[in-house]
């Protein structure tokens, strides 16, 4: 079976949600990291003892999930189901082919490393 | 200013060798008066020892007026330390209110807690204190507005103001870490005004209207009400109104769950929320034995019973936690110390050492269930512990005196009135600054707003209100 990588960068407060529905849809493994990016959201203004300054990177979570191809789409609903409000700056998911997976533990190689 | 100095200091030079002289020639005519009594006995002699006596009393005199004028002085100097002192608790709380909350909300804490200073100060200083300590016209002072009427210079009332300024500002920033994290920040400052203009000082003039002013009427004062320090005109009082303003304000987003379970929102540093609270216990070394503004033993003895309780709170808080949690919680432990330290903050003067570590320890376990009490039943969001700490242990601490006091007290066989007189002033705390404290969030609330909207909360409100970051080039992990 072929997998995928799922990456992810939403609203940093939509975290909990997203893991909630990650979990009811029976997904249990990811890796979060913090990020700084830009968009359709564009920045906001902050001031610094007088001084203007513009702020264009916006705090946003990177969500990583490796899956076999039959999780994809839970898991891609589910993301969504977390994070989407309908407002400018609620994120965006990516999915990418993921030739090999490896688990450090065992050396096992693959669709069993991945689940 | 140089040649100033040097004047006090030949003076103090003068002052001291004169006594000394004073007393050594008081025990040399000390020696020759038995000495001429003996004589006279057997030799029935009257006039001369009069004229000793004369002179004697002269220097008797002499001597009197400078004990009295260094006494003076030394309170005068030890009531500004005590009052530096406690200033610097406006440091430890700001450090605590920000220890416990998020890094998103540090920059909006620490505003605030400067401007509550700021603002209450002048707010004390032109009308507070007046209404506190003037001459009353039975409700609150009516005078010494703005110290008016007093000379520049050296008068008593300067040291006393400088010291009831921090203890009116003490009380006003209690408020700020139960409302923490979403409160707007125009309304907060509005707030602080009103606190330290009448709601503080109207109360303090009850209790303590006859302070500056020996026989001024001061209702709670003249039935017996004993609050030595402060547990219930500052702290309660900051506390109630913190309840009120966590309730009308509402508890954060994400604090409770749709099953109304509440969610821990971890504080963003326990190094910070320690140090704060090391600083508040070295400033209530200035709060309680400073509040004897005098110089003598009773510092000490106020220093012990003060320290004994703090730690009996912190000792008693973590054992409490542990048990009740499995875990030792430092930040229990920390609010125990403080718990107990607002607790003696009321009997501090009048209980035993022994006395002083039951109240402590009552106030250790009281902190712990009553901040489980208000976040798992009364569902209101205190961040920092805020009502628990100065509102529910500034209760147990004015009680206390009712039942430890070894000259009123209950335990030690002087019967329920000092009990009742003290619960007197508990409820009358509780209604006015509680009931004041509800009308005016409610009010605010309707005027200008009381809290942000949800999306700056989410946000934080350092960008929100102050478009600042307290840990800029910092990676925080913003989650919720």
């Amino acid at each position: 079976m072929i997998m995928k990588l799922i990456i992810a960068y939403v609203q940093p407060h939509k975290l909990s949600d997203v893991k909630r529905a990650l979990f009811k849809a029976e997904v249990y493994k990811m890796s979060v990291t913090n990020s700084l990016g830009c968009g359709q959201q564009k920045g906001y203004h902050e001031s610094y003892r007088g001084v203007d300054i513009e702020v264009n990177l916006l705090k946003k979570l990177r969500l990583e999930i490796a899956v076999n191809e039959d999780f994809v789409e839970r898991t891609v609903k589910a993301i969504i189901e977390g994070s989407k409000t309908g407002q400018i700056g609620d994120g965006k998911i990516f999915i990418l082919d993921l030739p090999e997976c490896i688990r450090i533990r065992t050396e096992e190689r693959g669709n069993v490393a991945i689940g | 200013m140089c040649i100033k100095l040097k004047t006090v200091l030949v003076c103090l030079i003068f002052a001291a060798g004169f006594a000394v002289t004073a007393s050594t020639t008081f025990a040399f005519q000390d020696s020759v008066e038995d000495v001429g009594s003996s004589v006279a006995e057997s030799v029935d002699m009257a006039p001369e020892p009069e004229v000793h006596v004369e002179e004697s009393t002269d220097i008797e005199s002499i001597t009197a007026a400078i004990k009295e004028q260094l006494q003076t002085n030394i309170n005068i100097v030890w009531t500004c330390i005590a009052a530096f002192l406690v200033f610097f608790m406006q440091a430890g709380f700001a450090m605590v209110e920000t220890g416990f909350t998020r890094a998103k909300n540090a920059v909006n804490i620490l505003t605030k807690n400067l401007m509550d200073f700021s603002v209450g100060s002048l707010a004390f200083f032109f009308v507070g204190f007046g209404l506190m300590f003037g001459v009353s016209n039975g409700l609150f002072g009516t005078t010494l507005f703005g110290l008016s009427g007093v000379e520049d210079g050296g008068d008593w009332s300067w040291t006393f103001l400088i010291f009831q300024t921090v203890f009116a500002a003490t009380a006003a920033t209690i408020v700020s870490g139960a409302m923490a994290e979403r409160t707007k920040f125009v309304s907060y400052l509005l707030y602080s005004v009103v606190i330290t203009l009448v709601i503080y000082p109207i109360f303090g003039s009850w209790a303590w209207g006859n302070l500056l002013i020996g026989d001024n009427s001061s209702w709670l004062a003249d039935l017996g009400f004993h609050d030595f320090a402060g547990s219930t005109v500052v702290h309660s009082i900051g506390g109630w109104l913190a309840l009120a303003g966590a309730i009308v304000l509402g508890p954060r987003v994400g604090k409770y769950g749709a099953n109304g379970k509440p969610n821990a929102i971890l504080g963003h540093s326990l190094p910070l929320a320690a140090l704060g609270v090391f600083i508040l216990w070295f400033g209530w070394f200035g709060f309680n034995p400073g509040s004897t503004t005098f110089g003598d033993g009773m510092i000490g003895y106020v220093a012990v019973t003060t320290n004994l309780a703090a730690a009996a709170g912190a000792v008693l808080a973590l054992t409490t936690s542990w048990l009740l949690m499995k875990k030792p919680d430092l930040s229990m432990a920390l609010n125990g110390a403080l718990a107990g330290l607002v607790a003696i903050t009321a009997p501090c003067d009048g209980v035993s050492a022994f006395g002083a570590v039951c109240i402590g320890a009552v106030a250790g376990i009281l902190v712990v269930l009553s901040v489980l009490f208000i976040d798992f039943v009364l569902k209101v969001d205190d961040p920092v512990g805020a009502i628990s700490v100065h509102g529910v242990n500034g209760l147990w601490g004015t009680l206390s005196y009712g039942l430890f006091s070894m000259n009123e007290g209950l335990f030690y066989g002087h019967g329920f009135k000092s009990l009742g007189v003290q619960l007197l002033g508990i409820g009358t705390a509780f209604v006015w600054a509680f009931g004041l404290g509800l009308i005016l969030f409610f009010l605010l609330k309707k005027t200008v707003g009381l809290r942000v909207t949800p999306e700056e909360e989410l946000k934080g409100l350092d960008i929100g209100e102050h478009g600042n970051e307290a840990y800029a080039g910092f990676q925080i992990f913003t989650t919720e």
